[in-house]
């Protein structure tokens, strides 16, 4: 049991690493800005990810204590990726983009980091259509 | 077996730390170095919760924890300065 | 009246669970704590939270999540294999739009979480009226079917969360 054990957490580790690894070659080896911020977001997810529940499955196996403080920064790390890539997204659009290169919006407004900040995000805030009916208590 | 598997992580990570080094010093445009440095924060939490599975203490977790928090308000701080100049408006 | 005491019953719970997370052992004395703290924290920042999102069917969550982890792992693969395997020049990164046909911003924004988080997207960026998603693709040969497979695979799913 503690011979299987040993092995899961060394699969574990080795994926996580390659993983991580893999995230920053993409950030080396890939042609442009956009296409760089593919790898780090994702490959590095499931290295720190991978890294995460070997030291859980560790505490808990070895040490015999369950630690939950992985899950909440694994459960943090998932969170936050996806609102980091895309501010980093804006910030490139915003700095060096040109909206001529995007393909339309195929509505009537154009993208909002190109808009005029005076009607930037306005209908967006506030809900489209109001909610249907308000939630009941019970 | 697991020791092994933690050292050959601990030269992925810190060679991807490397990688990281290089692209801030080395990148066509600042947010290409915003990109870095969020991937830094990211290995350098890895590294973090590798040392406290080799040392057998729980005591890193909290570092780690706050490496991400911090690291996640410092990219986001960093994306709003160049997009509108300015961090809190 | 429960309605005035929790204003947000979901953050409520969350904080609870979060701060049993953090305290890491299960006592009463924590639990107590997290309970205070989960009643203060949603009535304090309730002005800044003016309407609670409605969840239609919550139990569709649990599938919608294990289908994001599911992809999350795939993508991980996918985009590893083309980091590491296809040169720079065959790479084909094109933009996707995507109209969304979504309407509250919780379900615009999970929405978002999750075209970044699966193969080889990254959202960029959304219209000014919020009817469409500004997507960046690692790899598409075929743009038109990671629209599709966006609009099938996920907002379907959130359609019967959301709305």
């Amino acid at each position: 049991m503690e011979f299987l054990a040993e092995i899961v957490i060394s699969v574990l580790l080795v994926a996580a690493g390659i993983f991580g690894l893999v995230g920053s070659i993409g950030l080396i080896k890939l042609p442009d800005t956009m296409t760089r911020l593919h790898a780090p977001t994702k490959a590095t997810t499931l290295g720190v990810g991978g890294v995460l529940i070997a030291s859980m499955l560790y505490f808990w196996i070895f040490k015999a204590t369950l630690s939950w403080h992985e899950l909440l920064i694994t459960m943090f790390l998932l969170l936050t990726a996806p609102i980091t890539a895309n501010f980093i997204a804006k910030a490139h659009l915003h700095r060096f983009g040109k909206e001529s290169d995007l393909p339309d919006t195929k509505t009537d407004r154009g993208w909002a980091t190109f808009e005029d900040e005076a009607k930037e995000m306005q209908p967006v805030m506030t809900r489209v259509t109001p909610p249907a009916q308000a939630p009941s208590d019970h | 077996m697991i020791h092994y598997a933690l050292i050959f992580a601990f030269g992925c990570f810190g060679l991807g730390l490397l990688f990281n080094l290089y692209r801030i010093f080395v990148a066509p445009g600042v947010v290409d170095r915003v990109l870095a440095l969020d991937t830094m924060v990211i290995n350098i939490i890895a590294l973090l919760v590798l040392y406290g599975i080799s040392t057998h203490s729980g005591v890193y977790f909290e570092a780690a924890l706050l490496f991400a928090m911090t690291g996640f308000v410092s990219t986001v701080a960093y994306c709003k300065f160049i997009l509108r100049g300015d961090i809190i408006e | 009246m429960l309605r005035k005491l929790f204003p947000h019953p979901y953050l409520t719970l969350l904080l609870v669970i979060t701060w049993m997370l953090l305290v890491n052992q299960l006592k009463l004395g924590s639990l107590v704590l997290a309970v205070i703290l989960g009643t203060i924290i949603p009535l304090i920042t309730a002005p800044y939270w003016p309407d609670r999102p409605i969840l239609r069917n919550p139990m569709a969550i649990i599938g919608y999540v294990l289908i994001v982890l599911y992809d999350i792992v795939k993508s991980n693969f996918i985009v590893a294999g083309v980091v590491l395997l296809k040169p720079n020049s065959q790479l084909k990164p094109a933009w996707v739009t995507v109209p969304i046909d979504l309407r509250t911003p919780e379900a615009i924004t999970v929405l978002a979480g999750t075209i970044t988080m699966t193969p080889g997207t990254v959202t960029a960026d959304m219209s000014g009226d919020g009817r469409s998603l500004l997507i960046h693709c690692l790899h598409a040969p075929d743009p038109d079917a990671v629209r599709d497979e966006i609009k099938s695979r996920y907002e379907a799913r959130l359609m019967r969360i959301f709305e």
